[in-house]
């Protein structure tokens, strides 16, 4: 399993022609307390850079972006209940949703780990 | 000291940037006929105060104003009785800043009514939540369809041929720049409504049903099939409710199964002012809440466990979500809602029942009296404070000759749709608490003579 990062702090991680998209660590401690997570349904159809999914804090709204194109095979039902997940294990349990992927190449222009560690550093 | 920021120096230099050569450049896409060229012929240089006051209250005098004569006049703005106390009470000192402030936690008191006036709108219309206002009926109904095309992510709206047209109108014009289809037709002059177009329209693109209840010939119709077949094609139905008076004597729109319910507050505590500014309401089921426009007070409890208010789901709004917000409106009418509120805290639950039940027994008292003027048939099966009359005639010239007689007897709907031969007959009468048996008399004796 391979993990990439977007400039949009998404994290893919892809197995084969499957993958699971979340938000990063740095991305969920500039949110500040996650309160609300709407994933997209198993089905839908999401294109790289556009709208997958929303994610709401204590003091922001923010639209979270597919990392690359595909379709969705199941978003993560436990945010619902308990949206701060996201917070507590955004690598992990807190994943948004999972997707089979169009084209793999597009994972080509994803960073990888210590590319994200270096860009989060400069910001 | 005289408050002037710019000088004939800025003034030119302003206009040279921009490539004109005076101020009167900016205008020449008006056409010239519709400039004037001079002085406004017979205007006098100056007068007194006193001179001017006496001028303009006989200009005033004119005016034939609702308190004065007998007044049928309805269509979505209606006159009812605010008892003296609403007016009072909402000038007090307290409630000076209505608005909703920007660190709206530190007035906990306007909080306070805000929450309450959303608890009264959700109850009123039979829904679990509702927002802080909205600027009035047309915008709140708008603001609806474009919800119910953030919910179902479709762009085709089936709006009832009873809808108000001027909430139409409104909506087409937002219409037009956001690309939502609006399937839309005049209505007709029949008890019938076009509830069989609007069952048939539904179909897997549609955003939402938009019906309005009573609707603009006052007619009242059961909403659940409507409700159902909307839903059964993943759409929602929207209903706007002009008339919340109404709402004290027939069933809720929410309790039919819609899912946003919205409309015009005005009826209740806010006079009818020239038009406005009048208070829209808007209310939803509670899983669509994030979808939901404009302000949302919430009630929590601060740290030390006190019950408290605060302003909840802001992210849905426009300073924090730019232009991903649910809708532009960060504001509410507050005062208009204050009004609203207070009136409805005066009268209970049971002061609106007898209110809604006395509207409809004069409105039915008058319906009857006026069927037995020759030529005058009644177009509604059901109504609630309005109805609509089918005269032997074109009801315009008929409303400016009862006009003439000192009565102010309806809306034609010649007015509302100029240009449908099909409805120039038609009449809408609303008859409120305020109307006398001798306003009814002197209102049928005057048609009797225009028809005669």
């Amino acid at each position: 399993m391979t993990r990439y990062f977007t400039d949009e702090h998404e994290w893919i991680a892809v197995d084969g022609t499957t993958a699971t998209v979340g938000i990063t660590d740095y991305a969920q401690s500039q949110l500040g307390d996650i309160v609300f997570v709407e994933v997209p349904a198993s089905g839908a159809q999401v294109n790289k850079g556009g709208d997958a999914a929303v994610v709401e804090s204590v003091k922001a709204a923010s639209d979270v972006y597919a990392p690359v194109t595909g379709t969705v095979t199941e978003g993560n039902g436990a945010l619902d209940g308990d949206p701060a997940l996201v917070n507590s294990d955004p690598e992990g349990d807190g994943w948004f949703f999972k997707l089979t992927l169009s084209d793999p190449s597009e994972l080509d222009g994803l960073m990888d780990e210590a590319t994200y560690k270096a860009f989060v550093a400069g910001l | 000291m005289r408050y002037l920021p710019l000088t004939q120096a800025d003034r030119q230099a302003m206009l040279g940037v921009i490539g004109a050569r005076s101020i009167d450049d900016l205008f020449v896409d008006v056409p010239a006929e519709a400039r004037l060229a001079g002085p406004i012929a017979d205007l006098p240089n100056h007068a007194s105060e006193m001179a001017v006051e006496r001028h303009f209250s006989a200009l005033a005098r004119q005016n034939m104003a609702a308190a004065h004569h007998p007044f049928f006049l309805g269509c979505g703005a209606y006159k009812h009785h605010i008892p003296a106390s609403v007016d009072h009470l909402i000038q007090r000192g307290e409630f000076l800043t209505a608005y909703t402030p920007y660190q709206p936690e530190i007035a906990q008191g306007t909080l306070q009514m805000l929450f309450e006036f959303q608890t009264q709108v959700a109850r009123l219309y039979g829904c679990d939540v509702a927002n802080a206002s909205m600027y009035d009926g047309s915008t709140a109904c708008w603001e609806a369809i474009s919800m119910a095309g953030r919910v179902t992510k479709r762009k085709k709206a089936i709006l009832s041929s009873g809808l108000h047209p001027h909430y139409v109108s409104l909506a087409r014009t937002m219409a037009k720049f956001t690309g939502d289809a609006l399937d839309t037709v005049a209505p007709e002059l029949s008890a019938k409504t076009d509830s069989d177009r609007l069952l048939a329209a539904i179909d897997a693109e549609t955003s939402c049903v938009v019906v309005q209840y009573p609707d603009i010939l006052g007619r009242i119709e059961d909403l659940s099939a409507i409700a159902a077949k909307a839903h059964e094609n993943g759409a929602l139905l929207v209903a706007v409710v002009t008339e919340p008076v109404a709402l004290g004597a027939i069933r809720s729109p929410g309790e039919m199964g819609a899912d946003i319910v919205v409309g015009e507050g005005q009826s209740i505590g806010v006079g009818l002012q020239f038009g406005g500014p009048y208070v829209g309401l808007f209310a939803c089921k509670e899983k669509f809440v994030r979808q939901m426009p404009g302000r949302l007070c919430g009630e929590t409890v601060d740290t030390e466990g006190k019950r408290g208010f605060v302003l909840t789901l802001s992210t849905r709004e426009q300073h924090i979500r730019r232009e991903k917000a649910t809708s532009n409106i960060c504001t509410n009418a507050g005062l208009c809602a204050l009004a609203f509120s207070i009136h409805m805290t005066l009268l209970g639950e049971r002061g609106l029942r007898d209110l809604a039940a006395l509207n409809h027994a004069k409105a039915a008292a008058a319906a009857e009296r006026l069927v037995r003027v020759p030529g005058v048939e009644l177009v509604n099966e059901s109504f609630f404070n309005e109805f609509t009359l089918k005269l032997p005639k074109e009801a315009r010239p008929v409303v400016r000759a009862l006009a003439d007689r000192k009565v102010l007897g309806g809306v034609s709907l010649g007015r509302l749709y100029p240009g449908d031969p099909g409805l120039e007959n038609g009449l809408v009468v609303a008859v409120t608490e305020v109307v006398t048996p001798e306003d009814v008399e002197a209102f049928a004796s005057a048609l009797e003579e225009v028809l005669a």
